[in-house]
């Protein structure tokens, strides 16, 4: 499909010197954009601009721009990952703005993401809920060969479904109640799933619950707006699924 | 000078490392606990390592600077990783495997290294498995294999179109394991800057934090390098934007000797260039090749109204289609070897029969697939492939033809490691897409992860024993001795000169301009003197960079202009090493095509008599010419022959 050129655009962005500072929206105007170009050559475009002028870019995180590593975040006109459905934000194309646009951008909004700076926020505390129990507890050697325990079909694709998550936090960052429930579903469920995960299940499910309780994420309402914002389209019956293994977990107690 | 000792063990081909396991030191369980080890990357090799040696009892501090150590860009791996199982009966063996491995490197890898390779392909599988990564499945419940180029049997395991997603998440949660026993200690948004030796021996790294600004020290009683390839000097790359060589450069800097830079690999199947704006190409994976048929236009002026959009492809007839790898390579078809896919496109396009409004594509197409198969089968094996290609080209890859054109996707060449993955600085490993030993002069399709996941689960982790062996008399390394005061004053310095330069022009715009010399003269096809041309070209713009560079923002703190400054500081260097490389090699191998050196066909000629070594660089201080030494290559199991896929 053949390229457009957007001729103006304008960016209201969320500006924060560090974690500590208050920050505020700032106004740039940016001109001769391609509809081919993603969302970010957008921003790397603004960036060139502002360096031209000596200014400060505009800090923002991002690294492997095929959708894949999770790095990538921004809330785009209220949206986590902008107004495209299954996709990052790296893999947004400017051909969904209309030339004369104005964009909002912001970083994730959730409390257990403080901003570092500008839009890149801390994640770290999914990675502390999967250092919690989020894996199969087996070492290096010593394991059965790979056809071993035959994995029925369905249930394997089931258990990829889960295993696509990303770990972006678009979940959170997109629920009222900054819950990290599908976040922690999609390891528990695809974990659940298979015969690997079950002699841990119950440890596994309580552990990383208590965790994300810990870290100061909300309780899930069912709203379903994780599922709706969710780039690999992670879908809410894995949460049914971790309440689920939460409860039989809790009547075994 | 540094001697170079492979240290390839004695014996028959089989045996060797069996042999070399049961004659290496070994530490036990009570010393392990003494003994620090920094890993830099947390990519498979990385990530597979630190798990690993957190397991034995040795204290790993890993680093990475990402965010997070599951951003590796090993996620983004898509097709598969081989492994020589049978599970097909279709007579896969290990030394087959390491035989296409070899041939496909177009002869230009050690024999022991690629045998070892191939010979814990199997155990990795079993691991992943153990570690519930949901590879694909036959509807009788056991793992499914695809095929991938240069390789006659189906022995590639694959998740969707996310393999290295997968295996990358396993590796992390074995980590994660670790950690949460205190056995690793994760530096994320950590940049490794600088490796310390004390003694001569690598003894801990200079690291940037990347949210403070701050130059931190960080000793240990051995060092691994696990941070990829160097595919970034290129600027377009299917790398990440953050890959980078400065770890490895500054390791080259302090002695470690660089093994075959000219070696890379351009991956044939990447969705083209739409224009100058773009950051980044991206990967359509190679098991496309398994279903899709590849194909430009007969007529020249089908082309043309192709490159002006007067004429859709999907109306062009099966006899105006020139299926050019199915008549170049009856044998192999489509599925030829990505060095030799790459150039046949490249062949057509300079031709004037290239798609796209650039004329630099070529069809992928999977009407005959869907026809035969249905779209269902194709959708559920590259349905998130399909949707990525919609998503950034807007075009329904299910109802026209993809278009493809080649990139840089991966560096074969790398710091120089002996048999035990140690580089030519005692401590200091070098394993993964960072070392140069298995893959010669082209990477097959599904080795990558392979080799990342063998180094890091089941090779590192013994013969590492072997140098700390001789380490458990050697106290925790502190970090206020007059070498960690050198090299963290060395640092500082150089990130100071760059962000003291005070000119007009961005690292990006330096990057991009390195980007473009390096791909028209150090590129797909190269020659005595445009390499000259590129040597030159590159000190020329390595000059204005250190006039005129800007980097914005303050020192001290978060700042990712100067981030990319020190990075393209290296790349500049890189590059020339890289072109030199590619100057002295007058052979075509693998990805390297010397167009001198060329048979009467157009194929590659490769020139054993003068060039069956691996050149080995060696560093000679600012502005001084490096010094190439030979490892000569020693064939005793494999035949050497032009590798032809016809």
């Amino acid at each position: 499909m053949a390229d457009k050129i957007l001729k103006e655009l304008t960016l209201k962005i969320w500006r924060q010197k560090d974690a500590k500072s208050k920050g505020g929206f700032e106004t740039y105007k940016i001109h001769n954009v391609s509809t081919g170009s993603s969302f970010l050559e957008m921003l790397d475009i603004l960036n060139e601009q502002l360096v031209s002028e000596n200014k400060e870019p505009v800090a923002f995180d991002h690294d492997c721009r095929e959708g894949i590593c999770g790095t990538c975040s921004l809330f785009i006109d209220g949206r986590a990952h902008g107004p495209d459905d299954d996709v990052t934000t790296c893999q947004l194309h400017m051909r969904r703005f209309e030339d004369g646009a104005t964009i909002t951008i912001e970083p994730w909004r959730c409390g257990a993401f403080p901003v570092i700076k500008d839009l890149i926020v801390d994640r770290s505390a999914y990675d502390k809920i999967l250092q919690a129990g989020g894996y199969v507890s087996v070492n290096t050697g010593g394991v059965p060969d790979g056809n071993a325990i035959p994995i029925p079909k369905h249930k394997a694709d089931e258990a990829m479904d889960a295993a696509a998550c990303i770990g972006c936090g678009a979940c959170a960052a997109t629920c009222k109640n900054s819950s990290a429930m599908l976040f922690v579903a999609a390891k528990v469920s695809q974990l659940a799933l298979l015969p690997q995960g079950k002699a841990e299940a119950a440890r596994r499910a309580k552990a990383m619950v208590a965790k994300m309780d810990e870290l100061g994420f909300g309780n899930c309402t069912n709203t379903g707006a994780c599922e709706s914002e969710c780039p690999k389209s992670v879908s809410i019956e894995h949460i049914a699924r971790l309440n689920r293994e939460f409860l039989k977990a809790k009547f075994k107690d | 000078m540094t001697e170079l000792n492979s240290k390839i063990p004695a014996g028959p081909l089989a045996e060797k490392w069996s042999n070399h396991k049961a004659h290496i030191g070994v530490v036990s369980p009570a010393n392990k606990k003494k003994l620090d080890i920094i890993v830099v990357g947390t990519g498979l090799a990385g990530g597979s390592a630190s798990a690993s040696l957190a397991e034995l009892g040795y204290n790993v501090m890993a680093f990475c600077y990402q965010d997070s150590p599951r951003r590796a860009h090993s996620i983004a791996a898509q097709g598969g990783i081989n492994a020589a199982k049978n599970y097909t009966n279709d007579n896969d063996s290990v030394f087959r495997l390491f035989y296409e491995t070899i041939k496909g490197g177009d002869y230009r890898a050690r024999e022991a290294n690629v045998y070892r390779l191939a010979e814990v392909s199997n155990n990795i599988i079993d691991q992943c498995v153990a570690q519930g990564v949901p590879f694909a499945r036959d509807y009788g419940g056991l793992l499914a294999n695809r095929s991938f180029g240069g390789a006659l049997v189906s022995r590639t395991f694959y998740a969707r179109g996310q393999t290295g997603q997968q295996l990358l998440l396993g590796c992390y949660g074995a980590m994660n394991r670790q950690v949460a026993k205190g056995k690793v200690k994760v530096y994320n948004r950590h940049e490794v800057l600088d490796i310390v030796l004390v003694d001569g021996k690598a003894r801990g790294v200079i690291a940037r934090n990347l949210v403070t600004g701050k130059i931190e020290r960080f000793g240990a009683h051995a060092v691994v390098l696990a941070t990829g390839g160097y595919g970034n000097v290129f600027f377009l790359s299917t790398n990440a934007m953050g890959c980078n060589g400065s770890a490895a450069w500054q390791a080259y800097k302090r002695g470690a000797m660089f093994g075959n830079p000219c070696f890379v690999q351009i991956h044939p199947t990447c969705i083209p260039v739409h224009g100058d704006q773009q950051s980044k190409l991206t990967l359509m994976s190679e098991s496309l090749r398994n279903d899709g048929r590849v194909w430009v236009p007969k007529k020249i002026e089908d082309a043309k109204k192709l490159q002006k959009g007067e004429l859709n492809p999907n109306d062009i007839p099966d006899e105006d289609r020139d299926f050019y790898l199915e008549r170049r390579y009856p044998a192999f078809g489509n599925l030829v070897p990505r060095d030799v896919a790459s150039r046949a496109a490249k062949e057509r396009c300079d031709a004037g029969f290239g798609v796209n409004n650039t004329g630099k594509a070529v069809f992928l197409d999977f009407k005959y697939a869907i026809k035969e198969m249905g779209e269902d089968v194709i959708r559920e094996r590259y349905g998130n492939l399909f949707q990525m290609y919609e998503k950034i080209t807007a075009v329904d890859p299910y109802h026209n033809p993809m278009m493809i054109y080649p990139a840089i996707h991966y560096s074969m060449g790398g710091l120089w490691v002996d048999y035990n993955l140690m580089t030519t600085i005692p401590g200091l490993y070098a394993i993964g897409e960072c070392n140069f030993s298995d893959h010669g002069a082209n990477r097959l399709g599904a080795s990558a992860l392979m080799q990342g996941l063998a180094d890091g689960y089941f090779i590192l982790p013994y013969t590492i024993g072997d140098y700390l062996a001789h380490e458990i008399q050697t106290p925790r390394i502190k970090t206020n001795t007059k070498e960690f005061d050198e090299a963290e004053k060395h640092v500082t310095e150089r990130l100071r000169r760059l962000y003291d330069i005070k000119g007009t022009k961005s690292p990006d715009h330096f990057h991009k301009q390195l980007g473009h010399i390096m791909w028209e003269y150090v590129g797909m096809a190269r020659e005595k003197a445009g390499l000259e041309k590129a040597i030159k070209m590159i000190a020329d713009l390595k000059a204005e960079f250190y006039k005129d560079l800007r980097v914005t923002g303050e020192f001290t703190a978060m700042n990712n202009e100067l981030e990319k400054a020190g990075r393209v500081a290296d790349f500049l260097e890189i590059a020339d090493l890289m072109a030199r490389d590619a100057l002295n090699r007058n052979e075509s191998c693998g990805g390297h095509l010397r167009v001198e050196s060329m048979t009467e066909e157009g194929e590659a000629k490769r020139d054993d008599e003068h060039y069956a070594y691996v050149s080995v660089w060696e560093y000679k201080g600012e502005n001084q010419e490096p010094e190439m030494h030979k490892e000569p290559l020693v064939f005793e199991n494999v035949k050497l022959s032009q590798r032809s896929y016809k």
